[in-house]
C-alpha cells in the first residue's frame, strides 16, 4: 500500500517534471527575436515534410468518414422521415468533432511520431550536441522550425479533412441514397452557423496542433539516446498526444458547446 | 612561456553520488597538440563537454583565453563556442545534408557571405581533408573514416583557435588512423590551431602528442611529454602505456571472494 502511494507520487512528481522541461523547450526555441526571414528554407520544408506529405491520409480519412456518416446518419433521419438533414448531420459532426479530433489522431501518428524519432536519432547521433558546439542553438534551429510547421499545418489539415469528409457525405447521401441535392446543401447553410461551429472547430484543431506538437518535440528531445530510448518514446508520443487530444476535446466540448 | 589557452584550476566534476573529477588541474598551450589518456570510462568526453560549456562542473574554474567558461552568459558562452570546435566520434554529421552542405553549415549560421565565397571555403576545407572529391555524397554513403574527416573539414570551417578530438582513433582501420594522426598534426601546424586529443590509443598518440596528460581515479596520474612519461616512475602510467592485463588496475571487476561464490552456487 505504502508502496502504492509512493509509486504514484513518483509518477506525479516525474509527469511534473516533463511538463516543466517541455515548457522550457518551447520556451527557448521560441523566446527571442525570431528569425523566420534568414531560415525561411527550413519553414517552408518542415510545412512540407509535416503537413504536405500527412495530405493523403486525411484526404483518403476524411472521404471515408464522410461517406460513413451519411450512410449512418441516413438510416436513422429515414426512420423519422427526416432524411434533408443529413447535410447539416454530416456537416455539423464533421466541423464540431471528428474533423479536428480525427486529423489529431492522424497527425500524432503520422507526423508526430516522425517528429519524435527524428528529433530522438539525431540526439543519440550526437547531431544536437555537435549544433550545440558550433554555436547554434538546436533549439532554434531543429525545435522552433517544426514547432510552427505542426501548428500551421494541422489546422489546415483539419479543414481539408472536413471539406473532403462533407464531399464524401454528398458522394453517398445525394448520389447514392438519393438525397435531393438542393437539400443537402441548403439544409447545411441553414444549420451551420460560422462563428458557432466553423470558428470554433478551428480553435480546437489549433489547440490540438499545439499539444501534439509540443508533445512529439518534447518527446523527441527527452528520449534516452539509445535505439530502445528512442522506439519508446515514439510509442510514448502517440499515446499520450491522442489521450491528450480526447481529454482537450472533452473540455473544449464542455465550454464551447456545453452550455 | 605564454598563457595556456585553455587552463583548467582544481576541477570537481560529480553525476549523481559518482565523483568523475576530484579537484584536478590541466593546461593546454596554444599551438601544441595535447593528448589526455586514461582507461575507458573516467569520463574523459566528459572533460571536453565541460570545456564547451555543455555541462558545469561543481567547483573549479575553465578558463578559454582568460574567460572562465562555466559562469559565461548564454550569448557570452556562444561566442566563445564560435572559437572552438570539436570532432565528435561518430562525427555527427548531419545526415539530411551532403557533405558539402554539412561543411558549409556553420559557415551559412555564422557569416553573411555570398555563396560563391563559401564555395571555395568549403572546398578548401574539404582539399586539406582530401575529401573533395566526395562533396556531393550523403553522410550515409561514407565509410567511417570518411566520416570523420568530413566531420573534421566541418570543425575546421570558421578557422577556430581551439579543436578538440573526442576519440579521434577509434574504430578505424589502420590506413585511415594514419590519416588522420596525419591531419591532426598537420592541420594543428598549418592552421596554427591547438588541439586537445582526448584518446586511449597509447601509440598514436605518443606519436603526435607535444604534451600528454594521464588520468585515472579522478584525478591526473602523470603527465609531461610522450619522453618523460615512458620514464614516468608510477606502476599505474606504466600499466597503462604498456597495456598490461593486471597491475594497480585489477583485470577483475570487484566482487565478493571467487571460491566462495562457486560455494553458494554449487549449494
Amino acid at each position: 500500500m505504502l508502496n502504492q502511494i509512493q509509486q504514484l507520487g513518483a509518477n506525479t512528481l516525474g509527469t511534473l517534471q516533463g511538463l516543466g522541461r517541455a515548457t522550457l523547450m518551447l520556451f527557448g526555441a521560441l523566446w527571442g527575436r525570431p528569425r523566420p526571414l534568414k531560415n525561411w528554407h527550413l519553414y517552408l520544408k518542415q510545412i512540407y515534410v509535416v503537413g504536405v506529405l500527412s495530405l493523403l491520409i486525411i484526404l483518403v480519412s476524411g472521404l471515408f468518414i464522410g461517406m460513413v456518416l451519411a450512410l449512418q446518419g441516413y438510416t436513422v433521419l429515414a426512420k423519422f422521415g427526416a432524411e434533408q438533414m443529413l447535410g447539416p448531420l454530416v456537416a455539423l459532426s464533421l466541423l464540431r468533432e471528428l474533423g479536428p479530433v480525427v486529423t489529431a489522431l492522424l497527425f500524432a501518428g503520422r507526423a508526430g511520431s516522425a517528429l519524435t524519432a527524428e528529433i530522438g536519432l539525431m540526439k543519440a547521433t550526437e547531431q544536437l550536441s555537435s549544433m550545440e558546439m558550433m554555436a547554434v542553438d538546436p533549439l532554434r534551429r531543429v525545435i522552433a522550425p517544426r514547432f510552427w510547421a505542426g501548428v500551421i499545418s494541422m489546422p489546415l489539415l483539419a479543414l481539408i479533412f472536413n471539406a473532403v469528409g462533407i464531399l464524401g457525405g454528398h458522394l453517398v447521401g445525394v448520389d447514392w441514397l438519393g438525397v435531393d441535392a438542393g437539400g443537402y446543401w441548403s439544409a447545411m447553410q441553414a444549420n451551420v452557423d460560422f462563428q458557432q461551429d466553423v470558428v470554433n472547430g478551428v480553435i480546437k484543431s489549433i489547440v490540438f496542433a499545439f499539444v501534439v506538437t509540443v508533445i512529439a518535440l518534447h518527446k523527441g528531445f527527452d528520449a534516452v539516446p539509445t535505439s530502445e530510448g528512442i522506439s519508446q518514446a515514439t510509442t510514448q508520443t502517440v499515446v499520450t498526444a491522442s489521450l491528450a487530444v480526447l481529454g482537450f476535446d472533452f473540455v473544449l466540448t464542455a465550454v464551447m458547446f456545453g452550455g | 612561456m605564454d598563457k595556456p589557452l585553455v587552463d583548467i584550476q582544481h576541477l570537481t566534476f560529480r553525476r549523481g553520488d559518482r565523483v568523475i573529477y576530484d579537484d584536478m588541474s590541466m593546461q593546454f598551450q596554444r599551438g601544441k597538440v595535447t593528448a589526455i589518456m586514461g582507461p575507458s570510462g573516467i569520463g574523459k568526453t566528459t572533460l571536453l563537454r565541460l570545456i564547451g560549456g555543455q555541462l558545469k562542473p561543481d567547483s573549479g574554474q575553465i578558463l578559454f583565453e582568460g574567460a572562465d567558461i562555466p559562469t559565461l552568459s548564454r550569448q557570452d558562452l556562444y561566442q566563445a563556442r564560435k572559437k572552438m570546435s570539436m570532432l565528435f566520434q561518430s562525427g555527427a554529421l548531419f545526415t539530411e545534408m551532403s557533405v558539402f552542405d554539412n561543411v558549409a553549415f556553420p559557415i551559412r549560421e555564422h557569416t553573411r557571405l555570398p555563396e560563391a565565397i563559401i564555395r571555395t571555403m568549403v572546398l578548401m576545407k574539404l582539399e586539406a581533408v582530401g575529401l573533395r572529391g566526395a562533396r556531393d555524397l550523403m553522410p550515409a554513403e561514407l565509410s567511417g573514416g570518411m566520416a570523420r574527416r568530413a566531420a573534421l573539414a566541418r570543425a575546421i570551417a570558421l578557422d577556430p583557435q581551439l579543436i578538440m578530438y573526442d576519440e579521434p582513433f577509434a574504430g578505424q582501420d589502420p590506413i585511415s588512423m594514419g590519416v588522420i594522426v596525419r591531419l591532426i598534426r598537420s592541420l594543428n601546424d598549418a592552421l596554427g590551431l591547438t588541439s586537445i586529443v582526448v584518446s586511449h590509443d597509447v601509440a598514436e598518440v605518443m606519436s603526435i602528442a607535444d604534451y600528454v596528460y594521464v588520468v585515472a581515479e579522478r584525478r591526473v596520474i602523470g603527465h609531461g611529454s610522450p619522453e618523460q612519461l615512458r620514464q614516468h616512475e608510477s606502476p599505474l602510467v606504466q600499466q597503462f602505456l604498456q597495456g598490461q592485463a593486471d597491475g594497480p588496475v585489477p583485470f577483475h571487476f570487484k566482487a565478493a571472494d571467487y571460491a566462495t561464490e562457486l560455494m553458494e552456487l554449487s549449494r
